[in-house]
């Protein structure tokens, strides 16, 4: 039988596309910001598909913030490696080694905040015109405020009370010298329309994602993996619990959630049923109302 | 899994500040179970330490900081939930005068507009100034709630007063398919649950009607249309022959074998193949993104367009159309925009402007020629080189364009061809 519509994951990979070849023709040097979660290794898998046979036209860029889960770094290598893209690495310990940034203190410390000065100096460093985001409007109240195509000022800046109308699908893309654009390809996305195309295309994500043994312990209401990062409490008792991540991020403020979803299948069913969105067990994302829209006008991602 | 196959309902927002557009969205998703728990709680301590009553709808979209401070909305939100039978984008629109544009970026990717009527007030110009935004956008599908009847009593009269009062101004605009509901955003009657307080209205509540809409006759299936966006040539042994060019279907239906013309340049070739990724498809329809290659060795590069040989755009160097003036700088007289069409970009020149729309009272200015803020003109537009142009009525991707103010960057104009 022939159908003429999409079904709305196929419409979304179609918008996703057509953004990201849009990018590749407008742009002089635009990278896929890789942090290794599922969001941007979806994108990596929208960019193959867009340009196959070709190679993918886009480096990958990973701001590294030193405090990584091991498993997200061989993961990052395998990929990188499979698709023949080139890997650039934006080191935050650097950034510190350099007097670029000063290390937060305490027991809540993070790197979190510090990847902007590192990205933004990147970006500067390496020309890059275009940096290409797995952000997703559904994520967080400021998110979706993004349009597809969002301009940064030559401070790297976004200004949400000023951005440029997007109509249609026609995405301006002009730039003055030092300034750049966030492209944001999965911005329509919901988290389950993300975990249902992972399952659908069936595609690889790193083994944090699957209910697994790991050494934990209770803050913030969520279990924060034992890392050599991590500052304990005396009242803080490390215990071994099966647990899977929502997102990841930094070893140092990923939490995980108690699970038994080892296959894709059951993480989806499990995701469908959920209560609570994925930020949520994000300490930063916690720190103030605005913490996001803070962040995202100076630079973040 | 219930969303595997449903399809996509894109909606806006429309109407006057304070109608309740976001409070509206925001009583969509809670009374739909599609609030997540951390975000209820979030909005729950906001709400009391403004000191709100109960919990206050509107924050669910009112994201930014500035939002929040002024109980108002100024750029558009987006948010998503499914039900069983659809899954939907909403885009909740600010409706202040001065953010007008970005009503209008909302708007342009929506099948659908609920636009927002205070029951005290009536139509306002906010009011139609939208409605009018949303019929030249050619949204197919209107459904004008008539909120707040919580503080008109639930009136009935007062409710028809309306309708007529809004049929009135809808027969000046070309809006098909209208439907008018009375609800209360903030005590949710007819949003999601029908209302107890209104059992003279026999209709469906809002969300029925949006899961009922019939979306699949708004894509164009006849005339074929593909914007070239870049050439892909692989570097590699394995493919070194490949040459297709990538693009997203406009409308119409592509298969391999198909006689088509590349515009501008005239040249006639056939379709040899069509390729997504690995697979190798026998047809290609809107608005699928995928890879066409042609039989014959011709130039073909971005901004050009494929078409069927028997059904062809007009090129044109001069062009019509109503535009929504976007920028806070009034248009110069003759000055050169960089005008984006499809994956075409050229220069172009506002070299006449036809007549502007008085908003209030929807008849035609003859005579104001300034282009301001917001305004929305009938203009002559010439261009450096043709534009392969179908009307905005048949063809949304073929019949908009942009305009690029050059010396900023900014873009100034959404064009709709006539
Ligand atoms: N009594 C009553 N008040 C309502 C209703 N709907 C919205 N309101 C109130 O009207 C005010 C404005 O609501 P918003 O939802 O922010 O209005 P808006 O249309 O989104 O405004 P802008 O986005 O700024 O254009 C708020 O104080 C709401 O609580 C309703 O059905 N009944
Ligand atoms: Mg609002």
């Amino acid at each position: 039988m022939n159908k003429y519509y999409l079904d709305h994951l196929e419409e979304l990979e179609s918008e996703a596309i057509f953004v990201l070849r849009e990018v590749a023709a407008n742009f002089q040097n635009p990278v896929i910001l890789f942090s290794g979660g599922k969001d941007s290794i979806v994108v990596t898998h929208l960019a193959k598909k867009a340009f196959y046979p070709a190679k993918i036209p886009f480096s990958l860029l990973h701001v590294d913030t030193g405090h990584n889960f091991p498993e997200t770094i061989d993961f990052r290598d395998k990929l990188v490696e499979s698709l023949g893209v080139y890997l650039l690495v934006g080191s935050v310990q650097k950034s510190i080694d350099d007097g670029r940034v000063a290390e937060e203190r305490g027991k809540n410390a993070t790197r979190n905040s510090l990847q902007i000065t590192t990205l933004l100096d990147t970006i500067e460093e390496e020309r890059i015109d275009c940096a290409i985001g797995g952000a997703r409007r559904d994520e967080e109240k400021a998110r979706a405020k993004e349009r597809f195509f969002s301009h940064r000022d030559d401070f790297g800046q976004w200004d949400p009370k000023n951005q440029r109308p997007e109509l249609w699908n026609l995405f301006n893309a002009k730039h003055f010298e030092g300034e750049h654009f966030r492209v944001f390809p999965i911005s329509n996305w919901t988290e389950m329309d993300v975990w249902g195309y992972i399952l659908r295309e069936n595609i690889a994500i790193p083994s944090l994602y699957y209910a697994h043994e790991r050494r934990v312990l209770w803050r913030n209401n969520s279990w924060i993996p034992e890392s050599e990062h991590l500052q304990i409490d005396e009242n803080e008792e490390i215990v071994t619990k099966k647990i899977r991540f929502r997102t990841l991020g930094d070893i140092t403020i990923t939490g995980g959630i108690e699970s038994d979803a080892d296959t894709l299948e059951k993480i989806v069913a499990e995701v469908a049923a959920m209560r609570e969105t994925e930020r949520g067990n994000r300490a930063d994302d916690k720190r103030s109302e605005s913490a996001m829209e803070d962040r995202k006008r100076q630079g973040y991602f | 899994m219930t969303t595997q196959t449903s399809q996509l309902l894109r909606f806006t927002t429309a109407g006057s500040v304070d109608d309740g557009k976001s409070t509206l969205i925001g009583r969509l998703l809670y009374d739909s179970k599609s609030i997540f728990e951390d975000q209820l709680d979030a909005i729950e301590k906001t709400s009391q330490r403004k000191g709100h009553d109960g919990v206050d709808l509107a924050l669910f979209t009112d994201g930014l900081r500035d939002e929040r401070e002024q109980g108002i909305t100024i750029d558009v939100a987006y948010r998503y939930f499914s039900t069983p039978k659809r899954k939907f984008i909403i885009a909740d629109t600010p409706g202040h005068i001065q953010y007008t544009r970005n009503m209008v970026t909302g708007a342009s990717t929506a099948n659908a507009a609920i636009i927002l009527i205070d029951a005290r007030n009536g139509v306002v110009e906010q009011t139609k100034r939208h409605s009018y935004i949303a019929s030249l956008l050619q949204i197919s599908h209107v459904i004008v709630c008539v909120n707040k009847m919580d503080l008109v009593d639930w009136s009935e009269d007062r409710f028809n007063e309306i309708v007529s009062e809004y049929e009135a101004v809808a027969s000046k605009m070309l809006v098909k398919d209208v439907h008018y509901i009375p609800i209360s955003a903030l005590k949710g009657d007819n949003v999601v649950n029908r209302s107890e307080n209104m059992n003279w209205y026999m209709g469906a509540p809002l969300l029925h009607s949006l899961e009922t809409l019939h979306i699949s006759s708004d894509i164009n299936k006849v005339d074929a249309r593909f914007a070239v966006q870049t050439v892909i040539r692989p570097q590699s042994e394995e493919h070194r022959d490949f040459r297709g060019y990538a693009g997203r279907v406009a409308s119409g239906i592509f298969r391999p074998g198909d006689d088509v013309v590349v515009l501008p340049s005239g040249f006639q070739s056939k379709i040899s193949r069509i390729d997504f990724d690995t697979k190798e498809l026998n047809e290609a329809f809107a608005p699928m993104s995928v890879i066409l290659s042609l039989d014959s060795d011709i130039d073909v590069s971005r901004g050009d367009m494929i078409v069927k040989a028997n059904n062809q755009p007009e090129p044109e160097q001069d062009v019509e159309a109503m535009i929504c003036w976007l920028n806070n700088k009034a248009a110069r007289p003759r000055t050169k925009f960089s005008i984006l069409h499809t994956t075409n970009e050229q220069k172009a020149m506002i070299r006449e402007v036809v007549y502007k729309m008085n908003i209030d009272t929807l008849e035609r200015n003859m005579d104001d020629k300034e282009i301001g803020m917001n305004d929305i003109c009938r203009v002559k537009i010439r261009t450096t080189q043709p534009l392969m142009i179908d009307s905005y009525r048949e063809n949304r991707t073929t019949g908009s364009f942009i305009l690029i103010d050059d010396a900023t960057n900014e873009t100034v104009a959404a064009g709709m061809i006539l």
